[in-house]
């Protein structure tokens, strides 16, 4: 097998034979560098879109009243449901809920520093808020559970408000007043995904006391422990129950409460994703099939082409196992060769492509939505996919030279 | 050297079966210098191939170095071929991508001689044929005499016993089929022994011993004769 002196004479023949070579790897290498094209590609697809979703927790669901459509206990439609901080705890109480914040919104409250001033959103809630959300501190701390318990007059500002109100020096530990109220900046946060980092948080029971939002809350964010779309609506449907009781409504209701569950979004997101996978796999292997029918063909070819050479090789003492293997292993080393650059190729391109998305998008890569990163392969498949094309190959080369080795050199010889 | 006895063969064409040699009984002896003639098919061809082992007989023996050549596998029959016989073809059969010295030196090879060593031996032979400053060039690079040239090169360089030659001269005219001739002359003078197969009669009567396979399959010696033939018109 490893004979210097045999190499040396397949890869005079190759040397020789440069317009059979380039075909026979020419089909080996494009079949390969589609395949990592399309697979690569669907890869990125679908991590783009799963990074996306990572903005948030992916099992976040959030929550929010309505009016009721559907006449419940003798009473009419149209009725608004109201959410109070009992309605947290209601919910809370669902098994299989995780953590969950209540939320009450200010609208637009003026923040105020020195001379500098700006209206912002602030949503007062509850320090488990930062889970649901995946909100990043950039500094500082976020709402803990000592604020909401002594009302404490503190917020934790988005960074953009904080370079609007206090350009270049510290926010930490200074006072803003918002609607003239003043409050402690005790952190700086940015929201994943997002390019206006200009919501406020301050914890709900000061902002309920201090605000006269008494006990009211607009709606509530929370993250639920479900690994199936099944779990996840059975959990939807117990706090549908919860709710519905608690507020006399339907629980099919759709506009007493209004219900957005990620999870549920994600997994059918997955699910598309895993269609998409299937096509592109479909795709690959008929890709990969023309390329195996193009390396049997050219096989087939060299075989016909070279039976007068076979039958003078062996009328001057070449036996039939050296015949073949001459073919075989020169077979197998073009597509060898020819498939590693197709790999290389396919998987250079899609770094490349990966490379120069990575530079558009520029810093802000954490920051925006993306519909496609980091689209490579798994290095496994595509050696598995270069191997099945030399076997297909060495198999295609095996049956026609097996056959040309065996006809009596005489016939060999008259094939013109 | 070479021992026939009865041999058949047939070649079977869907229902028909062509029995073209009936019987044939031969015996050469090591140094002789041989022609076979007879007209088109009458299976002159086909005994040499059963000679050189690149076809196979149904009836008789055949012996060759005191060897029964019969049923062996194709790799025995490879072995034989590179150890003991040298092929000419009348159309050559040089491979068309190897140049003159490559195609010399390929025998060699299958003898698992190193490249560089048998390109030199090949480089020997081609210098003995007058044939040295021709030794990169490619078959189709080189006239009819010059190609039959390097065949009887490669022929000779795994030094075989013996010498078959199917209408060396048949492709040439005929002041290089007398040069081909002379060659194979020389080659006989070193002990080989050669076989030709010809139609030829002034190809024929330059070798010692001619046979005829006549019209029944049968073979006929008859060197004697035929000469005063030639030499009385």
């Amino acid at each position: 097998m490893f004979d210097i002196d045999k190499w040396q004479e397949i890869l005079a023949t190759i040397k020789k034979n440069k317009m059979r070579t380039f075909l026979t790897g020419f089909s080996v290498a494009w079949g390969i560098f589609m395949l990592m094209i399309l697979l690569g590609s669907g890869n990125g697809l679908s991590n783009g879109v799963a990074a996306n979703f990572m903005n948030d927790a992916v099992n976040a669901m959030w929550i929010w009243t309505g009016e009721t459509t559907i006449p419940y206990e003798g009473m009419k439609t149209g009725r608004p449901i109201r959410f109070q901080n009992q309605d947290q705890e209601i919910v809370q109480k669902v098994p299989g809920v995780g953590v969950s914040s209540g939320r009450y919104f200010m609208g637009n409250t003026r923040y105020s520093y020195l001379k500098e001033s700006g209206e912002y959103t602030t949503i007062t809630c509850q320090p488990e808020l930062k889970d649901v959300e995946n909100l990043i501190l950039n500094e500082g701390r976020f709402i803990n559970q000592i604020d909401i318990l002594q009302k404490r007059q503190v917020v934790v500002i988005g960074s953009d408000s904080k370079t609007a109100l206090f350009k270049d020096s510290v926010a930490l530990g200074e006072f803003v007043n918002i609607n003239k109220v003043p409050f402690k900046v005790v952190g700086i946060c940015t929201e994943p995904g997002s390019t206006r980092n200009r919501n406020a948080y301050m914890p709900l029971s000061t902002a309920q006391m201090i605000f006269n939002g008494s006990n009211r809350l607009h709606n509530l964010a929370l993250t639920i422990d479900a690994s199936t779309l099944e779990e996840s609506q059975a959990i939807e449907d117990q706090i549908r129950n919860a709710l519905g009781r608690q507020h006399k409504f339907d629980p099919k209701d759709e506009g007493a409460i209004g219900l957005y569950n990620k999870l549920e979004n994600y997994i059918q997101t997955m699910k598309i994703f895993q269609a998409i996978k299937i096509f592109i796999w479909i795709i690959g292997i008929g890709t990969l099939i023309a390329g195996i029918v193009g390396v049997s063909n050219i096989m087939l070819i060299v075989v016909k082409e070279r039976t007068k050479e076979i039958g003078i090789r062996k009328a001057i003492g070449a036996s039939p196992a050296s015949v073949i293997g001459l073919i075989l292993l020169e077979s197998i080393m073009i597509t060898t060769l020819a498939g590693y650059i197709g790999l290389v190729l396919g998987t250079g391109l899609m770094e490349l492509v990966n490379y120069f998305m990575m530079q558009s998008a520029g810093p802000a890569t954490d920051q925006s939505e993306t519909i496609f990163l980091n689209p490579t392969v798994d290095i496994n498949i595509a050696v598995y996919a270069t191997l099945l094309l030399i076997v297909a190959g060495a198999i295609a080369g095996y049956i026609p030279a097996k056959r040309a080795a065996s006809i009596k050199p005489i016939v060999a010889l008259r094939d013109e | 050297m070479i021992r026939l006895n009865n041999i058949h063969k047939s070649y079977v064409m869907g229902n028909n079966s062509l029995h073209v040699l009936k019987g044939i009984d031969l015996q050469i002896e090591q140094g002789d210098f041989v022609s076979i003639m007879g007209s088109s098919g009458s299976g002159k061809s086909t005994l040499l191939n059963i000679l050189g082992m690149l076809d196979n007989y149904d009836n008789g023996t055949y012996h060759l170095s005191g060897n029964l050549i019969q049923n062996m596998s194709e790799k025995k029959a490879a072995k034989y071929r590179n150890d003991l016989v040298g092929f000419v073809f009348q159309s050559f059969n040089l491979i068309s991508f190897k140049n003159a010295m490559e195609n010399v030196a390929l025998p060699l090879y299958y003898k698992g001689v190193p490249r560089k060593k048998r390109n030199l031996i090949a480089m020997e032979y081609l210098e003995k044929l007058g044939l040295k400053e021709w030794a990169n060039h490619m078959p189709n690079e080189m006239s009819g005499g010059q190609k039959q040239r390097v065949a009887i090169a490669r022929a000779l360089i795994s030094q075989p016993k013996i010498i078959l030659a199917d209408e060396p001269t048949g492709a040439l005219d005929s002041a290089t089929s007398y040069e081909v001739m002379d060659i194979l002359k020389k080659v006989n003078d070193d002990g080989i022994t050669v076989i030709i197969v010809t139609h030829e009669h002034d190809i024929a009567s330059m070798t010692n011993q001619i046979h005829e396979i006549i019209r029944n399959g049968e073979l006929k010696q008859f060197k004697k004769s035929y000469t005063r033939g030639l030499e009385i018109v």
